[in-house]
């Protein structure tokens, strides 16, 4: 066209405006985020990751941490068309179950593959990892009323005291930013959470418009992109050249989490929650486990078993589990001291590649018992 | 270059637009112009020196319009007009320091204003002394030539950058031993330097048209293309400097075209293919030939949008203010040889060089009481032409080896060329036959293109190579 008028162009101006208004009411009204977060170029275009998406680094580690449950479960290989001749294990817990600072096939639940368990039947027994790097059982809620929909035929649960507390229940920015899938919970198993919780992210309209939700959008299609350097390298994690030591020197603190003790009391900790947990699967045999934690032997190790926890909180976190897990006729293995404290990296819980292996020997008996 | 900086540039560009007087325009432009120096520096370790690499960014212009200018030409009142708004530019910036952080245009606080009248006044005299000096008008050219280029190789040499900023960091108290080349990031000197360079040249050749100090300055500092230009000639930038403004309404137009055209290639596709594409990290941790030429192809495309998106913003916003800048890039990976390639892959540059490096070499070469052989003349040519190109992006041994691949590449093109013409006449053969073969050129050019990327996107030769191998499915 030529010598277009500045009232032509007005014209112009004014209905891409007007256009660009109504897609986004129309987006805040259908809410497409979820249908958006399933459609997934991974286990299609890419392989499925083997854990699940987490990280900081993404230019290193060409994963990220993103909100959207959708789009995390849908890219990790357990997303894919179950085999149909595997038995099908999902390992639950946090980042020592993740494996910060571990390949995928040094994980825990790399370690039990490596096993290559079978069932009586000549069946694989394939462990699936659904760790997730925050710690509270209420995110290991979530991600265990989510893997129902890939038909396992087992859980492993690995928990640990710095999770159960009530205050630490909502603090993970995934259950903040997923509060309506967090109320349903709540619900469902009539938990002692509170489902007005300040920390729960409450978008508004204008939150759910094309522009209120560009961040998220623009998460979606970056994990997309970074299914490109996954299946490329393989690396989903940054490994860095050298890392700080979980401490072995401690504070002469004896509070855990505000609590001065002499006892830790059964109301302190999220039983509740724990319950919730072990009932969501079912009939399925979930395996509850008390994940392994470096015991320090510096200074003021007397007062604490590790920079999480004073000996007199932890001593008596096992006792209840203990007296909840037979009440509850679970399947409970202790591991707590399990590992050397030499195996354990930069935190009292996360394991070596050596640590590793001997956590997934060590439990492999636990496992093969309830095979079929 | 950041959205919101472009949502600024695009704003300064529309007022330009609109301006009604043709003066005042071009004072607008000039005034924008000096203050995007400023802004566009990014922060660096050494205290003030995001203050002083730009006012260094005045200093030059102002004496490259001195020393270019015709002996006989006399100041007049809008060159003392421009120094003034320039300089008063200057120290307005660094008056900012007194009003409060956020008010800063520079990353971070700037120096006392006594400090930078100094200098400023400083370069002022020298500028206007230089004006004075027309009998040695010559050596000074060749001395600012010399002066240019020795700045060139120390800010593109990492060690030289880090000796200069250990220096810096000891003249403001600050432990030398900390220094890294990356606290000298001048931004912009590149393309300052090329167009400051070519009014040199110009100059010397009896070219240059006449430039008003504030006309000097704004097509060396023009706030579009200030970063990643394109280098305009100075004879056409002045031409749309005094021609009468095209109707508003086409520059929107057309300048608005270009703007989204470039905000969509750089912000959208350049910056998503980067997610992925090759680098330093992943060259080294990817498994197989298959998925490391994805991520080359990807690199490849990632730098074509990243570059010739940056060239339509320049152009778009350059437009709205009625100023036609010269296209940098022509559907380059659509080339069936390498020497159109070259033709349509960062235009101004290679016309820039084959102008003052090309032309006057392959002149003086044939010129010889014993002419060089053409073949030779070319071949020393190309390498010489493409080993600059890739010492321009930094003088490394994977920019001068990049630099050279394609030397060799433009040579044999251009021996296959005259092999074939005189015995395969292409025109005369079948419509199928000559797309067939206009496709696998383009294929194999591209290709020969993607190739060489992988010595300018990787640091160290010995990682190329493995990257090479590993491309053929060799594990090294």
């Amino acid at each position: 066209m030529n010598n277009p008028s500045l009232s032509f162009l007005l014209r112009v101006v004014v209905k891409a405006a007007l256009l660009f208004a109504a897609l986004n009411l129309i987006f805040a009204v259908l809410q497409p985020m979820p249908a958006l977060g399933s459609l997934s170029a991974y286990n299609a275009l890419f392989p499925g990751r083997e854990r699940l998406p987490f990280g900081e680094r993404p230019d290193k580690a060409y994963n990220f941490s993103l909100y959207s449950l959708e789009a995390m479960f849908a890219s990790h290989r357990a997303a894919a068309v179950p085999a149909g001749d595997e038995f099908r294990v999902m390992v639950v817990g946090d980042s020592s179950v993740w494996g910060t600072l571990l390949t995928p096939e040094q994980t825990l639940s790399g370690q039990l593959n490596a096993l290559g368990l079978k069932t009586s039947s000549g069946q694989t027994v394939r462990f699936y990892n659904f760790g997730y790097p925050t710690i509270s059982i209420t995110k290991d809620l979530l991600v265990l009323d989510w893997i129902r929909r890939y038909d396992p035929d087992m859980v492993i649960w690995m928990t640990t005291l710095e999770g159960m507390p009530r205050s630490k229940q909502l603090t993970s920015p995934i259950l903040q930013n997923n509060a309506a899938a967090v109320r349903r919970l709540i619900d469902a198993y009539q938990i002692d959470l509170d489902k007005n919780d300040p920390a729960f992210a409450t978008p508004g309209f204008w939150d759910q418009t094309i522009v209120g939700q560009r961040r998220a959008l623009a998460d979606l299609f970056r994990l997309q992109v970074y299914g490109v350097l996954w299946a490329a390298t393989g690396v989903d994690q940054y490994y860095p050249e050298k890392y700080e030591a979980y401490a072995v020197d401690l504070e002469a603190d004896p509070l855990f989490q505000k609590l001065s003790g002499p006892h830790l009391k059964r109301e302190d900790l999220s039983l509740d929650v724990l319950r919730a947990g072990m009932a969501s699967q079912g009939g399925i045999p979930v395996l509850l486990v008390n994940e392994p934690m470096a015991l320090s032997t510096g200074k003021n190790s007397d007062i604490r078993y590790n920079f999480f926890y004073p000996r007199w909180a932890y001593d008596d976190y096992r006792v209840i589990m203990q007296e909840e897990a037979s009440l509850n006729q679970w399947h409970y293995l202790d591991l707590w001291d399990a590992i050397d404290a030499k195996e354990f990296t930069n935190s009292a819980i996360h394991l070596t590649p050596a640590g590793s292996a001997e956590l997934a020997r060590l439990m492999a008996p636990a496992v093969q018992q309830r095979l079929p | 270059m950041t959205l919101t900086t472009l949502a600024l540039f695009t704003a300064a560009a529309l007022l330009a637009g609109l301006w009604p007087a043709a003066r005042g325009r071009r004072w607008f432009i000039l005034a924008v112009s000096v203050l995007a120096v400023y802004a566009l520096q990014p922060a660096s370790a050494v205290r003030e020196l995001d203050y002083w690499l730009p006012t260094a960014s005045l200093a030059l212009c102002a004496l490259g319009w001195a020393v270019t200018r015709p002996a006989s030409a006399a100041l007049t009142r809008e060159d003392g007009l421009a120094g003034l708004l320039a300089g008063g530019l200057a120290l307005g910036v660094s008056a900012l320091r007194y009003v409060g952080p956020s008010f800063y245009l520079t990353p971070t606080q700037p120096p006392a204003l006594e400090l930078a009248a100094v200098a400023v006044l400083a370069a002022a005299a020298l500028g206007f002394g230089l004006t004075r000096a027309a009998g040695i008008n010559k050596a000074m050219l060749w001395g600012l030539l010399v002066l240019i280029l020795g700045l060139f190789i120390v800010l593109k040499t990492d060690i030289l950058t880090q000796g200069v900023a250990a220096l810096l960091r000891s003249l403001t108290g600050q432990a030398p031993n900390l220094a890294r080349a990356a606290d000298l990031r001048w931004l912009g000197f590149s393309y300052m330097a090329f167009r400051i360079l070519a009014t040199i040249r110009e100059r010397q050749n009896g070219r240059l048209p006449a430039f008003s100090l504030g006309e000097y300055f704004t097509y060396v500092l023009f706030f579009p293309a200030f970063l990643s230009g394109p280098i305009d000639r100075p004879e056409r930038f002045l031409k749309d400097a005094h021609a009468a403004p095209a109707p508003f309404a086409d520059s929107l137009m057309e300048g608005g075209r270009r703007l989204a055209l470039g905000l969509f290639k750089k912000f959208v596709l350049a910056d998503t293919l980067a997610l992925a594409a090759l680098n330093e990290t992943n060259a080294l941790q990817v498994n197989g030939a298959g998925w490391m030429w994805l991520i080359l192809y990807l690199y490849a495309f990632r730098i074509y949008f990243d570059f010739s998106g940056y060239t339509d913003l320049a152009i778009g916003l350059g437009r709205l203010m009625g100023f036609k800048l010269p296209e940098n890039f022509n559907n380059p990976y659509l080339k069936p040889s390498l020497t159109l390639f070259w033709n349509s892959w960062h235009i101004t540059l290679a016309q820039w060089i084959r102008s003052y490096v090309f032309n006057p070499f392959s002149r003086a070469m044939r010129s010889r009481e014993k002419p060089m052989a053409a073949w030779l003349v070319i071949l020393l040519g190309q390498i010489m032409v493409m080993g600059l190109i890739g010492l321009w992006h930094g003088i490394t041994w994977n920019f001068l080896i990049w630099g050279l691949w394609h030397a060799l590449g433009l040579f044999i093109n251009s021996r296959w060329t005259e092999f074939w013409r005189e015995r395969w006449d292409e025109s005369s053969q079948p419509a199928w036959l000559q797309k067939g073969l206009t496709a696998l050129s383009t294929f194999a050019t591209f290709n020969y293109v993607a190739l060489g990327w992988v010595w300018f996107a990787l640091p160290e030769p010995g990682q190329s190579l493995r990257v090479l191998a590993c491309l053929f499915g060799v594990n090294v």
